[in-house]
């Protein structure tokens, strides 16, 4: 009756990540890395060179694919394509925003949170707490 | 809006008005049930977002361990774990599984992730040097992945679930301020055209029974005037004159009789 994005029940999906490269490297390195025949990765590393369009086009790519269920985003990326990530509203794959070294964890700025905040203004969770 | 409460057009019948009542009940229990459904999944939500917001907080702090880790194991390994690491990324060995779970009627995904358990072409990494960090590290960083995949099955729920108690209180909205108010008021008419049905009824009863109860009277009263004259009648011809012929003669000078010369 009200679902219309079908969840789908499935037995092995895959973990994106759109990072800076020591973030990626201990992902790959814990073993969440993929390279399939048309050696097409599951994973984007960020650096200074790598330009907003290749991001977004990450992103987006990431976001169709089927077999990924979870797309890692380093917090400060997430704040390049904030706009793209704001209004993703698909539930299935997760869009999680991780901290990276140089930028420790904002929860002001974190998508979910934030559509939060105007929920429950009472609690503010997305606020800092004293 | 125009006609927030109209009525729905209808046959102002008895059957049309148990068949709207029928409807009015089911729009209440309907309603009830939806309102249940709507706190339950309140209820769900509330527990979800405290949930992710105590897991939010852990995944910053464990972020920060692995952080700290990798840097230690390339401080110990040398640099080039990086490309090694990178160079040897073929399949991925832990993936993740999905599932449906359904609360209070909605179907909620729920992420786990799974070992594939192959062989890990990372465990050689780091055999020249600094091999034991490298190893806790992978370790710091599959608990990371623990973590991360269990915050991510909580922000699909909450995501299904927001739309789930949007789609529910819409529907308890529409039937308390559309549906229902729409039913009364048609019922109300239904019971209006009938008390009017009723009473035009009763008027014209009323109104022929008055026609009759004069006729009655009328004859009543001929009957009565006749019974007189009878009975002067035979009054009359005891005495030997018959009034009406008295009448007759009387009337007959004014026409011309022949035995009359004059």
């Amino acid at each position: 009756m009200a679902n219309r994005a079908q969840i789908p029940t499935k037995n092995s999906a895959l973990i994106a990540m759109i990072a800076d490269e020591d973030t990626v490297v201990g992902f790959l390195l814990a073993g969440v890395g993929n390279v399939d025949l048309r050696r097409k990765t599951n994973y984007l590393i960020v650096d200074s060179k790598t330009t907003v369009k290749q991001i977004e086009d990450a992103f987006k790519e990431f976001t169709t694919r089927e077999d990924i269920a979870i797309v890692l985003i380093s917090q400060y990326v997430a704040n390049m394509i904030r706009f793209l990530v704001d209004s993703y509203n698909k539930p299935v794959p997760a869009i999680l925003e991780i901290p990276s070294k140089d930028h420790p964890y904002d929860p002001a700025h974190d998508s979910v949170l934030s559509r939060v905040k105007y929920l429950f203004s009472a609690e503010s969770v997305a606020s800092g707490r004293r | 809006m125009s006609g927030q409460t109209q009525r729905l057009n209808v046959v102002p019948t008895v059957t049309m008005l148990g068949v709207v009542k029928a409807r009015l009940v089911g729009a209440t229990r309907g309603h009830a049930l939806l309102k249940k459904k709507s706190d339950a999944l309140t209820v769900q939500f509330r527990q979800i977002l405290k949930k992710i917001v105590s897991t939010k907080e852990s995944m910053g702090d464990i972020m920060k361990t692995s952080s700290f880790a990798l840097t230690e194991a390339k401080y110990v390994a040398g640099d080039n774990i990086k490309h090694v690491v990178l160079e040897n990324v073929r399949e991925a060995s832990l993936k993740v599984r999905s599932r449906q779970e359904n609360v209070a009627g909605v179907k909620l995904p729920k992420f786990e992730y799974t070992n594939d358990g192959e062989v890990n072409k990372n465990d050689l990494t780091g055999l020249a040097r600094g091999g034991q960090q490298v190893q806790q590290c992978r370790v710091a960083y599959i608990k990371a992945i623990e973590v991360l995949v269990e915050l991510a099955s909580l922000q699909t729920s909450f995501l299904t679930l927001d739309e789930a108690i949007k789609t529910t209180n819409r529907r308890v909205n529409a039937l308390e301020n559309v549906v229902k108010p729409r039913l009364e008021n048609t019922i109300s008419y239904i019971k209006g055209e009938l008390d009017e049905l009723e009473r035009e009824d009763f008027f014209r009863l009323k109104k022929i029974q008055g026609y009759k109860n004069r006729e009655i009277e009328k004859q009543m009263q001929s009957a009565k005037l006749f019974a007189e004259e009878q009975v002067a009648e035979k009054l009359a011809l005891q005495r030997g004159i018959s009034l009406n012929n008295a009448q007759n003669i009387l009337s007959a000078t004014a026409q011309k009789d022949e035995d009359i010369i004059f």
